[in-house]
């Protein structure tokens, strides 16, 4: 059970429990670059930005990607708090790499009223969910 | 004493209108058990979340923030989750009453947010200032739809224009207890004896990532949001509850009335029968 190398990690999003359970490392992307967090880490709260998450348990690693939301990190917790976050084999490939295509075409198209925040959001999403089925 | 035809007619109008409560009892049934599903499952997240931010709030003390403090403003915006449809017991009255009924609030300081056709018509009649009206959220709540809301609402504490958010809906308890709860969602409620306590356990300050106020700045939409979008999910599944309730015993009156309209026609028919051997005896007896 919980033992100094682990911490409980706990992934809920508005629909259902994603993930539970006692984990030695996660690491995901904050608006502040993309963190690793081990056990004992000082108590923060940070803010999710599109990215993968990866979650190293005793068995191994594993995958998913994280789309919005925060985390609140203690010394022996982490929540995340995530409005949209998908496992691999909930991501369909096509629509990602299409969608790719849409948001780097509306960066680059330079159209007078784009919304570039949106557009590089969009794009980040994307390629979280491609790097995730890598 | 009414005629036999009177009663067959009155008893067979009513058995159409137990079989329709009947059936709408078997289909609430059904939804309420969907709506309970989903509810519970997100109800994880508006808890966490709850929790999560009155722990944030508490460790980092008081810091000025503008979602903080109340507005200048006296005017207070209220979002009301009803029902699309009635027939559901107390269900829409009771949230509706918690507003209009309300001790210190007057009807010219409310900006109304209306989830739900009934809410917006007891509203509108009764001269509140009905701001927005969305009626489709409350059939299948969106997460997406909750955000906009939220967006907009906040747009307008932000700017000053409303200086309290409340939201007024049905807790779902259990089948048969569901709640009319009023909560504030703006400037949030920080003052609480289990977050006291939480406080004293871990001394440690809370960082944050990017600073407080960013941070806050982010955080306290998404509060908003997933409090809304939790308050929706649980008043579906009260709604359900209470319309099977609703008509559970509306099915039940209706079989009352059906056994006493039975007794009565037998008893009209037995007196028919007995008159017409009275007379026919009569005859018999005229006629020797």
């Amino acid at each position: 059970m919980a033992d100094k190398n682990s911490f409980l990690l706990r992934i809920i999003t508005p629909d259902r429990v994603f993930y539970e359970k006692q984990v030695n490392m996660v690491e995901f992307n904050t608006t502040e670059g993309e963190i690793g967090i081990l056990p004992g880490h000082i108590p923060m709260t940070v803010i999710v930005k599109p990215g993968i998450l990866i979650i190293s348990e005793q068995e191994g690693d594993k995958k998913a990607a994280l789309h919005s939301g925060f985390a609140e990190i203690l010394p022996e917790s982490v929540t995340i708090l995530a409005e949209v976050i998908e496992w691999p084999g909930e991501i369909d490939g096509e629509r990602a790499k299409s969608a790719r295509e849409r948001a780097e075409k509306r960066i680059s198209g330079k159209a007078p009223n784009t919304d570039i925040a949106k557009a590089e959001t969009a794009l980040q999403r994307a390629m979280a969910r491609i790097e995730v089925l890598k | 004493m009414a005629s036999m035809r009177d009663i067959k007619r009155r008893k067979s109008s009513i058995q159409g209108t137990q079989q329709i409560t009947k059936a709408m009892k078997l289909v609430s049934t059904v939804k309420l058990q969907r709506a309970r599903a989903s509810a519970e499952r997100s109800k994880g997240y508006f808890t966490c979340m709850y929790d999560t931010v009155n722990s944030i709030l508490q460790r980092v003390g008081h810091i000025d923030h503008k979602y903080l403090t109340s507005g200048a403003s006296a005017r207070k915006a209220v979002i009301v989750i009803t029902a699309n449809r009635g027939l559901a017991g107390g269900y829409n009255s009771n949230v509706i009453k918690l507003v209009t009924r309300h001790p210190q609030w007057r009807k010219e300081q409310l900006d109304i947010y209306c989830l739900g056709t009934k809410g917006r018509d007891a509203f509108v009649r009764n001269g509140y200032n009905v701001k927005e009206c969305d009626t489709e959220i409350v059939e299948s709540p969106l997460y997406k739809d909750a955000a906009a809301l939220c967006g907009r609402l906040l747009e307008s504490f932000a700017e000053g224009e409303i200086g309290e958010i409340w939201l007024a809906y049905t807790a779902f308890k259990n089948t048969v207890s569901h709640i009319p709860t009023l909560l504030r969602l703006l400037p949030v409620e920080t003052t609480g004896e289990e977050g006291a306590g939480a406080v004293q356990e871990s001394s440690a300050v809370m960082n944050f990532e990017p600073e407080d106020s960013e941070a806050l700045d982010m955080l306290i939409p998404k509060y908003v949001t997933s409090l809304i979008y939790g308050a929706l999910r649980e008043s579906a599944a009260s709604e359900n509850g209470a319309r099977m309730q609703a008509m559970d015993s509306a099915t039940s009156n209706a079989e009352e009335i059906i056994s006493d309209l039975t007794l009565k026609y037998n008893r009209a028919r037995q007196g028919s029968i007995t008159q017409e051997l009275t007379e026919i005896i009569a005859g018999a007896e005229a006629l020797g």
